[in-house]
């Protein structure tokens, strides 16, 4: 792990280049061009609302804006998670002629899908901080969670992302798995309702490490107060286990990427 | 050694035959399997062969290195195990210094990407940082010669383009350890000759080159240490005059040959007018004689001749077609000769000849022997060179002092020089004879 982080330390120009030849790839020839990255959280938030509009017809509580910028924080965490997901899954096997012609760590490739999702995050940022005064969102004291909150679902995103895309170099199911399940884990996480709509089944969904981060970044931001504190110890540590595992499998089966791929 | 650049020992490298399990639905079957079977470390399944086989070497600081040999002796799988992207089944690689593998021109080149931004990409790629980029980023686009392109997407290069740009990114890496695998075929002769200077000036600042390639006359011209591999072993390890003739040698033996198709070559045979064999005289005319035999029927066959000097020029080469001489048909089983008869005003030297059989307006080759026979040209008076062009010296006079009004009409009046009866009438005659006709077996 050690080992790993010092090779990523002396090799960060090429994670810097290759991150930077993403990001210019993602919006170079493309009509919408930055667009592209506000566009995925917006249609997100308002499959959201309309989900909510929905709740509140049957519960008779009425929504509020507070619910709305809720959805907007929670739809523009879960599309980064989604991004980075998708492209470093297939990031090594898209990129099977540096795989095999040149010798540099290979963590780089699913970790440069991270930063450029990240980068398409920090692109739509400013249209949420824009709206969310008019949600009835004040600057709290409790908002200096958010980075520790990032910093987790980066790290359980970068996990995930290391663990799939050496799984996608051997077998190339693991990227149609993947795919399907992203499909439908929106279901599964309150990105679009809330983890208390459930009441004492709460913790159930809890489990989903994702969970607590995006129902930490709802507390946090739009509630102005702390995140579950219990929770969000579980699912960093979920994450570390997950960064570390994915990291011993993806340098384990590396000495075999190039004749495999 | 402490001044070893490279070291291997006793590497041997596992693969396999025929597809590899893809899909999460075969990996539990073979997982069992590998538990069940013990000491794979020297086994080998039946669907495997040493690609590598017992391989140990020692290269020193500054030498340069060709290495060499057939399609599948494993030197690619032996550079990609020197740059650390592929990991022996066992053995071990020593490697000091900064090693930088250039396997493919452009690998990471992006087509939607411009030149410039390429070339800062692929020179990270490779190693270098970014401020050493930025330093030679100039060196490198006037290398390979792009200036006015360089803010176009690489998509709108020719391949040509694409090539040079990406040997230019590599050529500046400046490591200690440079391993190259059959790049220098790329773009033009010009810049294979300036890719090849290159190489120079990194061995002569003292970098260690490792070089593979099918071109023998480059690997000759620039390595002092051959190494030829056959079947995953090293065969021959020396200087690589010796090496590259070793190398000919195998390949005469079993001819090294790329199709196998319906038709194919049975003999290549030169011999003189007079009855000399191997061995000929500037000037002296020959028959090049090709037996071909059909194992099924086969269409259209044109027979090709290619005469290569010892450096792997291609001196001469020409077919049946060309010459004028329809294709042949053949019925399974049946033979056929092709004779050429040639006029060797060739200089002196050894020569190999190059067979083939090739369909033309299908393209398709279907048998192929190189070398298929050699002859050596015996030294003809003060003629040097790969022709002989039979010189005279038609003047060799001071001139006159200068008088501009006394220039003659014709300036070319004064060469008409006189030819030595016998070279004249036989440059003349040089025209070549075929005659393909079906052989009844």
């Amino acid at each position: 792990m050690i080992d790993a982080f010092k090779e990523l330390l002396s090799n960060r120009e090429l994670l810097y280049m290759i991150t930077w030849r993403e990001i210019r790839i993602r919006y170079k020839q493309s009509i919408m061009g930055m667009l592209w990255a506000v566009l995925m959280p917006i249609i997100i938030t308002s499959a959201g609302v309309v989900v909510r509009i929905a709740a509140s017809k049957v519960s008779g509580r009425p929504i509020t804006g507070a619910d709305i910028g809720g959805i907007g924080a929670k739809a523009l965490a879960w599309a980064f998670f989604v991004s980075a997901l998708r492209f470093g899954t297939t990031s090594l096997t898209g990129n099977s002629s540096l795989v095999t012609k040149i010798k540099f760590p290979r963590l780089i490739f699913p970790l440069s899908s991270v930063l450029t999702s990240l980068f398409d995050m920090a692109i739509a940022l400013p249209v949420l901080l824009l709206v969310l005064p008019f949600a009835g969102v004040r600057l709290s004291p409790s908002m200096l969670w958010v980075p520790a909150l990032l910093v987790v679902l980066v790290g359980f995103t970068a996990g995930l992302c290391i663990l799939f895309s050496a799984a996608n170099l051997f077998f190339r199911d693991v990227k149609y798995v993947v795919e399907v399940v992203l499909t439908f884990a929106i279901f599964f996480t309150p990105v679009l309702y809330d983890a208390k709509f459930f009441g004492k089944w709460r913790p159930i969904l809890m489990l989903n490490p994702l969970t607590p981060v995006l129902e930490g970044l709802n507390s946090t931001v739009i509630l102005g107060h702390q995140p579950d504190l219990a929770w969000i110890a579980y699912s960093t540590a979920a994450a570390a286990l997950l960064l570390w595992g994915g990291v011993v499998f993806f340098r384990g089966l590396e000495p075999r990427f190039a004749e495999s791929v | 050694m402490t001044d070893s650049a490279l070291r291997m020992n006793h590497v041997f490298k596992r693969f396999r035959r025929g597809e590899q399990h893809d899909s999460l639905r075969d990996l539990i079957p073979s997982l069992i399997k590998r538990a069940v079977r013990k000491d794979r470390e020297r086994s080998l399944a039946p669907q495997e062969f040493w690609v590598l086989n017992d391989i140990s070497l020692d290269i020193k600081k500054g030498e340069t290195v060709g290495i060499i040999g057939h399609n599948g002796a494993g030197k690619s799988t032996m550079l990609k195990h020197l740059s650390g992207l592929m990991v022996p089944t066992r053995g071990s690689i020593e490697v000091k210094g900064r090693l930088s593998a250039l396997i493919e021109v452009g690998a990471g080149f992006h087509p939607d990407l411009t030149g410039r931004e390429n070339v800062f990409l692929n020179g990270v790629i490779l190693g270098m940082t970014r401020a050493e980029v930025k330093r030679k980023f100039d060196e490198i686009v006037d290398f390979a010669g792009l200036e006015e392109f360089i803010d176009t997407p690489v998509k709108r290069y020719s391949s040509g383009m694409f090539a040079r740009l990406g040997f230019s990114v590599a050529a500046h890496l400046e490591p200690d350890i440079l391993v190259i695998d059959e790049v220098l075929s790329v773009g033009d002769f010009a810049f294979q000759r300036k890719g090849i200077e290159k190489m120079r000036q990194i061995a002569k600042s003292g970098a260690t080159v490792i070089f593979v390639s099918h071109n023998l006359q480059a690997v000759a011209e620039f390595c002092q240490r051959g190494i030829l591999l056959e079947r995953g072993r090293v065969i021959e390890d020396g200087p690589t005059d010796q090496v590259i003739r070793r190398y000919l040698d195998t390949a005469m033996s079993h001819g090294e040959r790329t199709a196998r198709g319906p038709v194919r070559i049975v003999s290549t045979s030169i011999a003189g007018a007079d009855g000399e064999i191997g061995k000929f005289q500037g000037g002296s005319r020959a028959r090049i004689s090709v037996t071909l035999e059909a194992s099924e029927a086969a269409e259209r066959v044109a027979v090709v001749i290619q005469i290569f000097n010892a450096d792997f020029y291609d001196v001469f080469h020409t077919s049946s077609e060309r010459l004028g001489h329809p294709p042949l048909s053949l019925a399974a089983g049946q033979k056929a000769e092709c004779d050429f008869d040639v006029d060797l005003h060739l200089g002196a030297g050894t020569y190999y000849v190059g067979t083939y059989l090739y369909r033309y307006d299908a393209e398709r080759e279907y048998d192929h022997v190189f070398p298929a026979t050699s002859f050596v040209m015996t030294a003809d008076r003060g003629a040097h060179g790969v022709v002989n062009l039979y010189p005279v010296v038609a003047r060799f006079a001071t001139l006159p002092a200068f008088r501009p009004n006394a220039l003659p009409a014709s300036p070319n009046r004064e060469f008409k020089a006189s030819m030595p009866n016998g070279a004249h009438r036989s440059m003349l005659d040089s025209r070549i004879k075929v005659a393909l006709e079906p052989k009844e077996q």
